[in-house]
């Protein structure tokens, strides 16, 4: 079970992270207006739409990159001090009951309103140049099919947490300065 | 059963929900959804199987994952965030100390106010308390450690320290406050620099004057470890000012008006990664790190809002707004008193709960009341925000200390972080207490910069 799982989340870790780069072309497309307005005194018409979609679509199919790496903030109170085998019961039956529908709600409408944004070729409003607007609608069910699918490698997570009452560890991955410096602590004087 | 009891049925099985661990984003969603269905179910419209996957709350939930998408508001966090996290690894917190450290030298106490004004510069241009407070742990630390400074008082200064990056614009937390109350940023971070630069000068004020009554606690550098002022001049010169600089360049071209909250943001990720370049830490790692850091936080802080705006819609829609306000009209509350509620209120929320989660969760349920008691909603975000200083220092649930003691490991005892941390619980209170008395702290420069704020 655990090559399954790990190959899901490596395609959602590898879609999230192409769509992090957004940041990258944000910065740099914002620091180019910048230029160019003050500096040339010839402000683009395209930086709006461009600052919005890109910060839309980072976020967006960044999600379930961040579910594959348990980045999704917990209230974890009482969970953490919980067995692992109850924590496994708990998360998959709330999967089940509170992820899926929501996700299957979000990919199934929000295909149906992305099509309608595909038929009449939708444009944005917030400028005259006319910025198509349903690429970036169709992100939506996209990204909630890839929540599904990475919503059913958790749910084998749990299945394997219930059974093994041990974690599948996460995959690596670039980690916050505190955890990696905590975590290097606790090695030492585990050394 | 009648709508606004269905509404508080729904946030009271949330709050016992959320305690059972599911990240908030999804249980948010979910109960939006599930009890949106029940809110927007027209009786007889179900005729087939298929009618009953049709209603109108999968499309609200879209439009609100669209909206999110769209705002242009929260463009400005994963481009603060990206500051951050640029800013955090360009390898400048240690020359900023050492430097800061040098310069206060003939200060009382005066590695204790270098930890602290590096730890509040540091945060506000990075932002992340955790990272601020572990770098600063197993940096500051030991150097105070190794000049037999009181350990609890140390690591108070670094607790304390490291989460004024909250506050102090240009902050995450206003951007995210400005989203939820659809108020102003910019009004918002012009008012927050008093309050901030106060609560920071407070803690110097405090550091000094503990150890101008209590000298054993943070004994005077030895002369021949300090080295000729022009080296102090020089370490200044090339740590302190350009990232002070950058700062006041974000927040400048911010509160100046030529540039918005997200255009400003890009440009100090930019100058963090000219900055980083400069340094030398400008590598392809570093960089992908901050990337897919990026990424990771940006998903978590806007797929909540995205949960939480739906929740909020349908709450509101079922009239939960309005029974709750009802209910704390009844009370027959003057204004200080529903002030003094909600701060409690929020105080305790800071025990279990992180600031994100208090921000996009629990503040929107107050926000509606603040016009019924004539509260203006910046003096209101300013108490919040200071308040929710509060949420990383009280213990039990003390992030700050953590991360400390995290990194500290056996060199310290959580007791004694705790005791470090209370003097500077209270200053905070005692800032809340006087702003409440003289609002004009938190008001005085956005009506100042921007005019008189008319509701």
């Amino acid at each position: 079970m655990a090559p399954v799982i790990h190959a899901i989340e490596e395609l959602s870790i590898w879609i999230g992270r192409a769509f992090g780069w957004c940041i990258l072309i944000l910065t740099l497309s914002v620091a180019y207006e910048v230029f160019v307005r003050y500096v040339l005194n010839a402000p683009t018409v395209w930086v709006f739409d461009m600052m919005v979609q890109m910060y839309g679509a980072l976020f967006v199919m960044a999600g379930p990159y961040a579910l594959a790496q348990d980045t999704h903030v917990r209230a974890d109170v009482v969970y953490r001090f919980l067995s692992v085998r109850w924590q496994g019961r708990i998360d998959l039956l709330l999967y089940i009951v509170f992820f899926f529908p929501g996700m299957l709600a979000l990919a199934w409408f929000g295909w149906e309103i992305a099509m309608d944004s595909w038929r009449y070729q939708e444009v944005s409003w917030n400028s005259p140049a006319r910025i198509q607007i349903y690429f970036f609608k169709t992100l939506i069910p996209v990204a909630a099919g890839l929540f599904i699918l990475q919503g059913v490698a958790e749910c084998m997570r749990c299945y394997l947490a219930i059974k093994t009452n041990q974690w599948l560890p996460r995959l690596e991955d670039a980690r916050e300065t505190e955890e990696l410096l905590m975590g290097q602590a606790t090695g030492l004087e585990t050394e | 059963m009648t709508n606004p009891e269905v509404a508080i049925l729904m946030l009271s099985l949330f709050i016992v929900m959320v305690l059972l661990g599911f990240p908030v984003a999804f249980t948010l969603l979910a109960m939006g959804v599930g009890f949106g269905y029940y809110a927007y179910y027209e009786a007889g419209s179900v005729q087939t199987i298929a009618d009953a996957f049709n209603n109108k709350i999968f499309y609200l939930l879209n439009q609100n994952t669209y909206s999110v998408m769209e705002n242009d508001t929260l463009v400005a966090i994963p481009l603060f965030l990206f500051m951050g996290y640029v800013v955090e690894r360009a390898n400048i917190v240690n020359k900023l100390f050492y430097a800061l450290q040098m310069a206060a030298r003939n200060l009382p106490g005066s590695m204790a106010i270098a930890a602290l004004i590096t730890c509040a510069v540091f945060s506000t241009a990075s932002g992340i308390v955790g990272a601020v407070v572990t770098l600063m742990g197993l940096l500051a630390f030991p150097a105070m450690a190794k000049a037999h400074y009181d350990k609890s008082f140390a690591s108070g200064v670094i607790c304390a320290g490291g989460t004024l990056g909250i506050l102090i614009p240009p902050s995450i937390m206003l951007i995210v406050y400005a989203a939820i109350a659809e108020l102003s940023p910019l009004r918002l971070y012009a008012a927050a620099i008093l309050p901030g630069l106060l609560l920071a000068g407070s803690y110097i004020v405090y550091v000094i004057s503990r150890v101008m009554i209590n000298p054993s606690i943070a004994p005077k550098p030895r002369e021949e470890d300090v080295p000729p002022a022009r080296v102090v001049y020089f370490e200044l010169l090339t740590s302190f000012v350009p990232l002070t600089a950058l700062i006041m360049l974000v927040l400048g071209s911010i509160l100046g008006g030529l540039a918005t909250p997200a255009e400003a943001a890009a440009m100090g990720a930019f100058g963090g990664l000219v900055l980083a370049a400069i340094y030398g830490s400008l590598t392809w790692v570093m960089l992908k790190e901050s990337v897919y850091l990026t990424a990771k936080a940006t998903a978590m802080v806007c797929w909540l809002f995205v949960g939480s705006w739906t929740f909020a819609s349908v709450f509101s829609y079922l009239g939960g707004h309005e029974i709750i306000e009802h209910f704390v009209l009844r009370l027959d509350l003057a204004p200080w008193q529903f002030l003094v509620l909600v701060q409690l209120i929020i105080f305790l929320l800071g025990w279990p709960l992180e600031w994100s989660e208090i921000l996009i969760i629990f503040v929107p349920i107050f926000l509606p009341m603040l016009d019924t008691f004539g509260v203006n909603p910046y003096f209101f975000a300013m108490l919040v925000a200071l308040n929710l200083q509060t949420s990383f220092l009280t213990p039990p649930m003390a992030m700050s200390a953590y991360y400390l003691k995290g990194v500290l490991g056996k060199a310290i005892e959580l007791v004694d972080i705790f005791k470090g941390i209370m003097p500077y619980l209270a200053i905070v209170i005692f800032i809340m207490v006087m702003m409440y008395q003289f609002p004009q702290i938190a008001l005085w420069l956005p009506d100042f910069l921007f005019g008189k704020y008319i509701p």
